[in-house]
């Protein structure tokens, strides 16, 4: 008794500690302290750490559409401090006429290189069309030229491939600017009404992707964004179900016969495997099928009537972070992806620490997201994987299901703080968060990979 | 039903007496004979004699037929008023405490009562679906779900019910009885609801 006290009174100081030295705790603040959609709200931004950089204005007319899209999205990559030029986007940028001693920087293409550097922009990004195709050129202010050119041919707006090739365009400016990928051209699948629907990073395109007919739940995305998998209540019983985004067409993963109830699928990084929780007289296991050759179902956890489900694989492929209810309640557990080697992943502390769900392993390895039940409400916590400690990321509300961006730095969770359950987008690195969809009801969001050519297509 | 009953019935005479006319010209066959009236006016009196007799026999057969009748339907109204008793009596959910999957004290007579149930109908199948609050993680309630609906499976068969008679399935959190946000609402839907699969058609009361 004298022992376990002290036990745990040593863990809740490390807790705290861990917490308040890791987290700088503006951002637990900042990121609370708003409710309104995607603004910005009083953090400090320290100055000089994000680059400057000035979208453009064009023409009216789908240019300036092209423009309002890449704007966003590269708004809404957090990478910048997105400039809005004097007098908005009236402001005609074309071959502008410095006034005289500013020659010097105006360059061939007729920008004001020298009004943008003194707003702080670092980059400017201008459209142009050619024929069919759209050009952006990104502008390296400082050195006052042209640093890369991008081209896109544009289908007509309705198209299905056409705000994904769009997107493309705000990646690239983001990998030519900063050298890191963007999130533009991805994709959320959710639940909503025991369907699955998918929606564009940008809130646009929501869409239907699970059947019309029957009920559906936990979306996964296969790791070339080709493919999703989600469990479909069939007679009662779960099954994984896989869908061909490129060509629609549907299949129930191999051993996924209907006897038992399947659920929480989620693909290896190789795409070879998909991994799942099914519910037997015993308790809930966790299993792996090799579902594209039909073979090798194999079980992983023998729970002896513990729970162990929601598995989520490291980006390397070699383990399988997952939830066991071992410990009594649900918490988060550890193991080589062929079973070896079970172990508890977040610490907690044993009797004090709610029930923690739905784990995800962060696409740069570092990180796993997951829910922790705090005070009879949940809150989405990070897990750093390699010093073992946990920070809740989130304190108004109920908050939970986190499921991360390619870029490992956004988040997007299921709240209430607006008053009911929708998905919002959380900036790690700035504590900026916005609404994805102002509609009620959506739970269980899976971010998409950066999503390939052939898969933009609306399946 | 009444109405019905007594259509039937109707129906049921008029057949039976058109059938015993219909068999009259078996039984005197008409000779168009001319010959004596008083003849042919005592064989008529004979004729209607007969018909008459057999016209009450009909009758009193048909009177049987629908006494029998009556009391098959009466038999077959009690039997499924036993069987609408049964099949409440089965479908008498259980409930459970914020995550916990262990079947309560009280519970245990609703459960004794299926058992009971489940002997005296051999063919009957059933489907025990668990069900959670919507307070949980809602993955993690599908595999509450699936504890709470085999807690109940496992007092059943350890009470010698075969476990073959026996399905279970999860529902988490997806069909709440009361779909409010309160503890009234929460307690009703930690549940586990009971469903016949098969052989509910004539169910026998223990």
């Amino acid at each position: 008794m004298k022992t376990v006290r002290r036990l745990d009174g040593k863990t809740v100081g490390v807790i705290v500690l861990t917490v308040s030295t890791v987290v700088p705790s503006y951002r637990l603040w900042s990121q609370d302290s708003t409710i309104d959609k995607g603004v910005r709200i009083g953090i400090t931004y320290r100055p000089g750490v994000r680059p400057g950089l000035v979208v453009l204005p064009t023409a009216p007319g789908q240019l300036d559409s092209v423009r309002a899209i890449v704007g966003r999205d590269l708004d809404f990559s957090d990478r910048y401090e997105v400039i809005t030029l004097p007098g908005g986007d009236s402001l005609d940028p074309g071959p502008s006429v410095p006034a005289g001693g500013h020659t010097a920087t105006k360059s061939i293409s007729g920008l004001n290189y020298s009004l943008y550097q003194a707003l702080g922009a670092d980059f400017a990004v201008q459209f142009r069309t050619v024929g069919d195709s759209v050009l952006l050129l990104l502008h390296d202010v400082a050195a006052g030229a042209v640093r890369r050119t991008f081209s896109t041919r544009l289908t007509a707006p309705g198209d299905p491939g056409y705000r994904m090739a769009i997107h493309r365009l705000a990646d690239q400016v983001v990998q030519a600017s900063l050298g890191a990928p963007g999130n533009a051209a991805t994709r959320i699948l959710f639940v909503k009404d025991k369907h699955v629907y998918s929606v564009d990073q940008d809130g646009a395109n929501f869409h239907l992707v699970s059947s019309a007919t029957k009920e559906a739940l936990s979306p996964a995305w296969s790791p070339d964004g080709k493919k999703i998998a989600y469990m479909e209540f069939n007679g009662g019983h779960g099954q994984i179900n896989l869908l061909d985004l490129a060509t629609g067409k549907r299949s129930v993963v191999y051993g996924s016969t209907g006897k038992y109830s399947d659920f929480t699928p989620a693909f290896s990084p190789d795409g070879k495997t998909v991994a799942f929780s099914r519910a037997t007289e015993e308790g809930t296991d966790l299993w792996t099928v090799n579902y594209r050759d039909a073979c090798c179902l194999q079980r992983l956890t023998v729970g002896r009537y513990s729970d162990n489900l929601s598995p989520t694989y490291s980006p390397d492929g070699r383990r399988i972070a997952f939830v066991s209810t071992r410990p009594g309640l649900a918490q988060i557990y550890v193991m080589g992806a062929d079973g070896t080697d079970q172990q508890l992943f977040a610490p907690f502390d044993y009797g004090v620490t709610g029930s923690s769900n739905a784990p995800d392993w962060s696409p740069d390895g570092l990180s796993v997201a997951f829910h922790r039940d705090v005070g009879g409400t949940l809150q989405v916590f990070v897990l750093d994987v390699r010093k073992g400690t946990v920070k809740q990321l989130t304190s108004v509300g109920r908050n939970e299901d986190p499921t991360w961006a390619p870029d490992s730095r956004h988040l997007a969770f299921v709240s209430d703080r607006a008053g009911y359950r929708q998905l919002w987008i959380i900036d790690l690195e700035t504590g900026r968060i916005r609404p994805l969809l102002q509609q009620s009801g959506e739970r269980l969001p899976a971010w998409s990979p950066r999503l390939p050519e052939a898969a933009s297509a609306t399946p | 039903m009444t109405r019905l009953q007594s259509l039937a019935l109707a129906a049921l005479t008029t057949a039976i007496a058109v059938a015993a006319c219909g068999k009259k010209p078996d039984t005197t066959p008409t000779p168009v004979a001319q010959a004596d009236t008083a003849a042919e006016n005592a064989k008529r009196r004979a004729d209607s004699i007969a018909a008459a007799q057999a016209d009450s026999a009909a009758r009193a057969r048909a009177m049987a037929d629908s006494i029998a009748r009556a009391r098959a339907a009466d038999s077959a109204a009690a039997a499924a008023r036993a069987g609408d008793e049964v099949r409440s009596m089965l479908a008498t959910m259980i409930h459970f405490e914020f995550n916990k999957a262990e079947v309560q004290g009280a519970d245990q007579a609703i459960l004794d009562q299926k058992i009971a149930i489940l002997q005296k109908n051999p063919g009957l199948r059933i489907q025990i679906a668990g069900n959670c609050d919507e307070r949980g993680s809602q993955e993690y309630n599908l595999a509450l779900g699936n504890r709470r609906a085999n807690a109940a499976k496992q007092y059943l068969v350890t009470h010698g019910i075969d476990a073959g008679r026996i399905e279970t399935v999860s529902n988490g959190e997806e069909r709440p009885l009361d779909p409010a946000h309160n503890e009234d609402a929460w307690a009703k839907n930690r549940r586990d609801e009971f469903s016949i699969l098969a052989g509910g058609d004539a169910l026998v009361k223990p």
